[in-house]
């Protein structure tokens, strides 16, 4: 469904330049859930920005549901690949209803039958119908993420591409999303791109993923190996000891790898 | 190195509360407990009330907050009837916090080591040369590598976990009994928060500090500290030892451990945490 | 507050309900809650009452001053407040308060026709020149530029010399000047706003950037856009008074408030009233929209939302 090869990403000239992503490639099946890890500066959301078109200076490959892509994306690609942003609080226009975000991509496709597809858009997140007309400063952050996921599900994409989606959002209402997502992606069928720095999401919400590091796939690993036994690659490793908790002994091992 | 047997900190029915246009909102309702020369965790999500309820310790609560409890009580100090002039006295020199973002808490036109340099000369009228020196001593202690560099260096140049390390060599100069971090690794990396972490182990243990330690992070607190104490709406609604956390009794804390992901765990249905009005003893209606 | 809206009958708890049932409801319960805060304000509402004031004065001018305007009458000219004449008598005998009252039309006419002409094509601009970014920003720009380095009151002058003296023509002058600042306001709205998260969700959605910029961006710009207007009425007004002055505004022997000061600055010393009544109208109307400009900067600031 998604085959990148040799992307790369250059912000910046000459001396300046800096080298987001160099030469990164990798594949994702059609409803596989697909995880990029890494830290601040690895380039995870960065991939994200080149796959969903809102990064248009790249090189290398980009093919997704079999057709090669080019900088600049029709229509058409929006309605087979969405997206849901990181913070629930700006991602939604703070002067539209919940309504008018999720009827906006309705009439751009024009697609009609705005008011049913509102209803079954709300419903499927788990939002009542009251919330309708609600502006986004009158919802929780679980609300708000909510609106997001059924604003990016109204097109009935077949790829949705995730920006850390519970990153911002308290604990308990992490679990509630996390349960959303993997609900919807069963029933729709979805193919999922997940980023995100936590280890622990990545592991539960994805069947294979890959660990990044200042541009390039260090090591790329299926769920069911980082959990029953550790990675191979040192960073992975380091990664992987320092998100199960704080170990004093561990540290000065993290150190050495550094 | 836990002792519990003088406490450095005893609070005892804190409350802060808001007065708003909206009504009066009630952050903190009723906390209490001690530190001794431990490391006591605070875990709440958010509007917790952990926040506030360390800023309050150190009487930094903005208006048109109000702070009242029974007891506030510093190694015989009392915080809660102390003067402004007395608090400032405290702060930084026996009391001192630790905030999230470098970013955010570091003066950005100063460069690091004026700002560690000043901490130290702040009340103290130590003489300038002997403010550099201890100034670059800490930068060493929260082992940067070049602390001459740093010393030199505005924060913008400076990465998040350095920031941060320099935020901590400035709030341990003037060695303090107790350090408030309030969720001091929350904005870094996962590899070099256990950087950050280890020095702040290291640097308690050897200094015989007591820390309070906040964070959203349950996980973290539970491998980090030696004591937990669990906040919802306001409320302390328990209090273990950190190895005993997988025993706790709470039904939130319960649902909260159940409800997060663990990389060891199948991919399965979350436990999602079901709220419960009589947590709060309010009549709060439940958030989705 | 919104709780307890919910439990009183009737109009009330409609603007005020929690789960509004349509778009209309939303929009006007947020209407109403903006106004609360408006008239939570005692200076924005002593504003508000000297705005509805005047536009009371314009509507009913035939009934509050039923005499004519113009009606010359020398043997009683330049006669000071007195029952027959409140305001008194200007230099060929016409009744000062006539005068004012009809006048009123004038002012507000100005001020609305320049409103109309400046801030919209200051918000276009501005909100397209941070939008698009490039050559497109950069020549659009350098036009404000141009316009912005004029003095108001010199170009207004040279456009009112160009296209002859009269009132519309200074309208006219007037907006081609007032429009920079809007543009820049805007401008700079534009460019914070263009990075956030949900104008990305528009453009992943296939938005066309026209789309972006008018239904996204200028709503969120409208409110500053808006509060520069209300504080800049003052000034339009006093440029306009300064055209009337000058001779270029409003021709005689219309009524505009700034020829009327114009008029009377040769009798200020022993006929103070004939330049000072026309010149307080002009500073009760510049202080009430510069007072409900302040108290709309309050209510619609968005980073409060």
């Amino acid at each position: 469904m998604i085959d990148v090869t040799g992307l790369s990403v250059v912000f910046g000239q000459g001396a300046a330049a800096v080298h987001a992503l160099r030469g990164i490639a990798f594949r994702v099946a059609e409803g596989e859930s697909y995880g990029l890890v890494g830290e601040s500066g690895s380039g995870k959301s960065t991939v994200l920005r080149v796959l969903s078109g809102l990064l248009m200076n790249w090189s290398g490959e980009v093919v997704i549901a079999g057709r090669p892509q080019v900088p600049r994306r029709s229509r058409a690609f929006h309605k087979l690949v969405q997206m849901v942003f990181q913070d629930p609080y700006g991602s939604l226009h703070p002067r539209h209803t919940v309504d008018r975000t999720l009827a906006e991509p309705v009439a751009i496709h024009r697609l009609g039958d705005v008011d049913r597809r509102i209803a079954v858009a709300l419903t499927d997140v788990g939002l009542d119908l009251s919330f309708r007309f609600r502006y986004p400063h009158q919802l929780s952050g679980g609300q708000r993420q909510r609106v997001a996921i059924a604003r990016a599900l109204i097109l009935e994409p077949r790829i949705l591409l995730l920006d850390e989606p519970t990153s911002a959002l308290d604990v308990s209402v992490q679990a509630e999303i996390l349960n959303l997502l993997m609900r919807l992606r069963r029933e729709r069928n979805l193919t999922f791109l997940l980023v995100s720095h936590n280890l622990a999401v990545v592991a539960h919400m994805c069947d294979r993923l890959s660990v990044m590091r200042e541009g390039v796939i260090v090591e790329e690993l299926t769920a069911a190996t980082l959990r029953a036994q550790e990675p191979t690659h040192p960073y992975s490793r380091q990664l992987f000891r320092a998100s199960t908790g704080y170990d004093r002994a561990a540290v000065d091992r993290l150190e050495a790898v550094a | 190195m836990i002792d519990n047997a003088t406490p450095l900190l005893t609070v005892d029915d804190l409350h802060v509360r808001f007065a708003t246009r909206q009504g009066l909102i009630h952050a903190v309702r009723g906390v209490g407990f001690t530190v001794g020369r431990e490391k006591l965790g605070i875990v709440g999500e958010s509007g917790s009330g952990k926040s506030m309820t360390g800023r309050a310790i150190l009487r930094l609560v903005p208006p048109p907050g109000s702070v009242t409890a029974r007891r506030i009580d510093f190694s015989g100090t009392d915080l809660l009837g102390a003067s402004e002039r007395d608090m400032r006295q405290i702060r930084g020199k026996r009391i001192s916090m630790v905030m999230q973002d470098p970013k955010f808490s570091l003066n950005p036109v100063m460069t690091i080591g004026r700002q560690i340099a000043e901490a130290y000369r702040a009340n103290s009228g130590a003489p300038k040369a002997q403010a550099r020196r201890r100034a670059l001593e800490m930068l060493a202690a929260v082992r940067i590598r070049d602390p001459e560099r740093v010393y030199g260096a505005y924060p913008h140049e400076l990465s998040g976990g350095m920031g941060q390390r320099a935020m901590i060599a400035m709030m341990l100069i003037r060695d303090p009994d107790l350090l408030i971090a309030d969720e001091p690794t929350s904005a870094l990396d996962v590899t070099v928060q256990m950087q950050v972490l280890a020095i702040i182990d290291d640097l308690v243990a050897q200094r015989g500090m007591g820390l309070i330690f906040i964070s959203h992070d349950l996980n973290l607190v539970a491998s980090f500290c030696d004591r937990v104490l669990i906040m919802y709406a306001g409320r302390i609604v328990e209090t273990c030892r950190a190895a005993d956390l997988h025993n706790a009794q709470h039904p939130y804390t319960r649902g909260l451990l159940e409800s997060l992901p663990r990389i060891d765990r199948p991919a399965t249905e979350l436990a999602v945490l079901r709220r419960d009005a009589s947590w709060s003893l309010d009549t709060a209606e439940p958030r989705p | 507050m919104s709780t307890a809206g919910a439990t009183q009958p009737g109009l009330r708890a409609w603007l005020l309900a929690s789960a509004p049932r349509s778009r209309w409801q939303a929009r006007c319960g947020n209407a109403y809650l903006a106004w609360l805060k408006l008239s939570a304000n005692p200076l924005a509402m002593a504003g508000l009452a000297i705005i509805v004031a005047l536009l009371l004065v314009v509507i009913f001018a035939p009934l509050l001053a039923p005499g004519t305007p113009y009606g010359q009458n020398l043997l009683h000219r330049l006669e000071p407040p007195s029952a027959e004449n409140w305001f008194g008598t200007d230099q060929l005998g016409r009744d000062i308060y006539t005068r004012v009252v009809h006048g009123a039309q004038l002012t507000l006419m100005i001020v609305v026709l320049v409103a109309i002409l400046a801030a919209p094509t200051g918000l276009l601009i501005g909100t397209v020149a941070g939008y698009s970014g490039g050559i497109v920003d950069t020549v659009l720009m350098r036009i404000t530029d141009v316009f912005l380095a004029f003095p108001r009151l010199v170009l207004a002058l040279a456009f009112a010399a160009a296209l002859g003296p009269g009132i519309e023509n200074a309208v006219i002058a007037i907006a081609l000047t007032s429009w920079p600042p809007y543009a820049r306001v805007a401008r700079a709205e534009t460019l914070a706003l263009r990075s956030s998260d949900f104008i990305a969700a528009a453009r992943l959605q296939g938005a066309s950037p026209a789309r972006i910029v008018l239904r996204h961006i200028v709503p969120l710009c409208l409110s500053s856009v808006i509060i520069r207007v209300t504080l800049d009425m003052a000034g339009i007004i006093l440029t306009a008074a300064g055209l009337g002055f000058l001779g270029l505004g409003a021709q005689p022997p219309l009524p505009e408030w700034g020829a009327m000061v114009a008029a009377g600055r040769d009798f200020i010393l022993d006929n103070w009233w004939v330049a000072t009544i026309p010149g307080i109208a002009i500073f009760i109307v510049s202080l009430g929209f510069n007072l409900l400009g302040d108290g709309l900067r309050d209510v619609l600031d968005p980073k409060q939302r």
